[in-house]
């Protein structure tokens, strides 16, 4: 799965290569591994980026530590404060991205005051400089994001909105019809973290969002195991997100990115293989 | 009927998560629909009028004034039910969440006060209650935990970061993500994505109107000074919005100078002028560092223990309407116990600090302060904070 550099083209074309190359090699749908970068510090985080890329994933979701995330449960909320103990800015986990994009598409996620505080435009040049594909801003609704939309859109980066299961029909065309690179539809209502079981309504959900949208809708929040992810798959997704339980475990292992490495492979081997 | 603001020059907005965003739409249609409905307004103010004590009065502080050499006017919101201002706050937005069938109610608190009001009000109107507390603050403000609990209220201890408001505002607002299909969060301050810091500020001006009528009524003429606290800044808006027309009027909020602004431990971020950004969903004042990560605050006063403020006044101290101090936790202490021997009147260590800049800033003929809160919550902190000076 491992590409070959590929700087010049558009963040945008990247991911839907991406997306449609997991279709073309028949594998269920894409799937996407989390990172929260500088966790547990910078270099570890670089390998557990690469551990990623071999061991399956078709795009990488590039996490920017932040004080504050307000969509993040305790997992991912832990790994971001250590993260930032450790000595994480968002220069040095652009830099683990810059690595990481000369294998996957990285999709930055970043929370809206990071790129308020240095300011839209420098911050997408930043972004197109480390070779990301997209961003992904978590507390920037569509009502927030005509700037971010217009400064994404001149450099070619995807600015993915997310839908949730809350987001009524009239907001989902609006979000749908904006959705660049991909659409992230968050599966349940709440915050990230491993759950139970999937959300009941995730097909529903997913339906309805695609209804939306000409881009690839990919399910993110609560799905923490290879079972999780083939029913999200199975119900219709076109790609998978996995983040808490990863970053749990790159937390937890004597050897991270072995650790990592071995779950990959499990989403990966539950997304190969067509729908039946 | 004019619309709900989301921005106050470019500060405010929503930036939240997506999941939140219908939840938020409806809240702002139900205070538009009912903000100047006949039957809500005599509900709330009959509420206001025989359970919280309203109006508040306005007390001519004698021997504060004698001290000062001119008039001071308290805006005694200390006597309301419950001990301060939140009170007005609290009853508006638990009315609102039951019109809006929404039975469960969460709150942030930091000083306690907020907390003890969202438990009151959902006692009075039959809710369920659930307040996000640090536990640095649970220990420093343990009074108003027991109350809480006696309320009925659950109070959910906060452990991250330094356990402060800080981290129980984000904590609320991780609650609200997950259940905001059955709870209404009633916010403690006009801080938060809009419609809240309208909506707060609309239902503590009540402060602001009284005093203006109480103030004219009593000298004939409009204090030269306004003087308010702020910690995200309720108190101070709801003051000062009934003035913003009257030019002659200063308005004056007086943020947590903390260990000093140099210190970077401190609650000022309006004072501090540092670059604005984002928190808890607005974008306005914060105090934050070149990377963009949201500092910690610090106060000896956990209700200005923050390092937010409402978009609103960073609106009005950009257009030059209002202007933003800071009171250092020793000043707020010295006039905690000045206060106190002068008038009788325990202060909340928050009001202290605007009764501490009006001390040592004595200027005009007139002063109306508002004495936002009591300060029982406070005498354990306070009292071995002044021993061992
Ligand atoms: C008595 C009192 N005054 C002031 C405040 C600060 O809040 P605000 O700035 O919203 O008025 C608090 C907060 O807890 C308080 O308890």
């Amino acid at each position: 799965m491992e590409r070959a550099v590929t700087g010049a083209i558009p963040g945008v074309e990247r991911i839907a290569e991406a997306f449609s190359s997991a279709r073309a090699d028949g594998r269920r749908a894409a799937l996407m591994p989390y990172l929260m970068g500088g966790f547990p510090d910078l270099a570890t985080s670089a390998e557990i980026g690469l551990a990623y890329a071999r061991a399956g994933a078709d795009l990488v979701e590039l996490g920017v530590p932040f004080s504050d995330p307000l969509a993040d449960g305790p997992v991912i909320h832990a790994a971001g404060s250590a993260a930032l103990r450790a000595g994480a800015t968002l220069p040095g986990v652009l830099e683990v991205g810059r690595a990481l994009a000369e294998r996957v598409p990285v999709v930055v996620m970043c929370y809206a005051n990071l790129i308020v505080t240095r300011g839209l435009e420098r911050f997408a040049d930043a972004l197109v400089d480390s070779g990301a594909s997209g961003l992904i801003v978590p507390d920037l609704p569509v009502e927030e994001s005509e700037q971010a939309l217009a400064a994404c859109d001149e450099r070619g980066l995807a600015l993915v909105p997310l839908a949730a299961p809350t987001t009524p029909e009239q907001r989902l065309a609006r979000i749908g019809a904006q959705a660049r690179g991909f659409l992230y539809a968050v599966s349940l209502t709440g915050t990230t973290g491993e759950r139970g079981r999937l959300d009941q309504g995730l097909a529903t959900v997913l339906a309805r969002v695609a209804r939306h949208t000409a881009v690839p809708v990919a399910v993110g929040f609560g799905i923490g195991t290879p079972e999780q992810a083939a029913a999200a798959a199975a119900a219709g997704a076109d790609g998978v997100i996995v983040g808490s339980r990863l970053v749990r475990a790159a937390g937890e292992a004597a050897d991270p990115a072995a650790a990592v490495s071995e779950l990959l492979r499990g989403f990966a081997s539950a997304l190969a293989g067509p729908l039946s | 009927m004019t619309a709900v603001e989301h921005r106050f020059g470019p500060y405010g907005g929503q930036y939240v998560p997506e999941t939140l965003m219908p939840g938020l739409a409806e809240l702002e249609a139900a205070w538009l629909a009912v903000r100047d409905d006949r039957g809500f307004k005599d509900e709330l103010d009959a509420l206001l009028r025989d359970y919280v004590g309203r109006p508040s009065p306005l007390y001519l502080a004698a021997r504060l004034s004698k001290d000062l050499g001119h008039p001071v006017y308290l805006k005694r919101e200390d006597l309301n039910h419950t001990g301060a201002h939140k009170i007005n706050n609290a009853l508006g937005q638990a009315l609102l969440a039951k019109r809006i069938g929404k039975r469960r109610i969460i709150a942030e608190t930091g000083a306690g006060q907020h907390g003890v009001a969202a438990a009151t009000a959902c006692a009075l109107l039959d809710l369920e209650c659930v307040v996000y507390m640090g536990t640095e603050d649970m220990r420093r403000q343990k009074p108003n935990v027991e109350r809480m609990g006696l309320l009925g209220a659950h109070v959910e201890p906060v452990e991250a970061g330094v356990r402060t408001l800080k981290e129980a505002v984000s904590a609320a607002i991780r609650d609200w993500v997950t259940n905001v299909e059955s709870t209404h969060y009633i916010i403690g301050s006009c801080v938060g994505p809009a419609p809240y810091p309208a909506l707060v500020r609309d239902l503590q001006r009540v402060i602001g109107d009284e005093a203006r009528a109480q103030i004219l009524e009593r000298t004939g003429r409009l204090p030269d000074r306004l003087i308010a606290c702020v910690g995200g800044g309720s108190n101070a808006i709801g003051m000062f919005v009934p003035f913003l027309d009257d030019h002659d009027v200063q308005l004056i909020g007086v943020e947590a100078g903390g260990e000093g602004l140099d210190s970077g431990r401190h609650g000022a971020p309006l004072t501090a002028a540092g670059l604005p950004g984002v928190l808890h969903g607005a974008f306005s004042a914060v105090i934050q560092d070149e990377d963009g990560q949201i500092l910690e605050a610090h106060s000896i006063s956990a209700g200005l223990d923050y390092p937010g403020s409402g978009p609103e006044h960073a609106w009005l101290r950009d257009l030059g309407r209002a202007r933003y101090v800071a009171v250092s936790d020793r000043e707020a202490l010295d006039a905690f116990a000045r206060v106190a021997r002068l008038e009788g009147i325990i202060p909340a260590l928050e009001s202290a600090h605007a009764l501490a800049w009006a001390l040592s800033n004595p200027a005009g003929e007139l002063d109306l302060i508002c004495l936002s809160g009591r300060g029982d919550k406070d005498l354990a902190e306070a009292l071995a904070e002044l021993e061992r000076s």
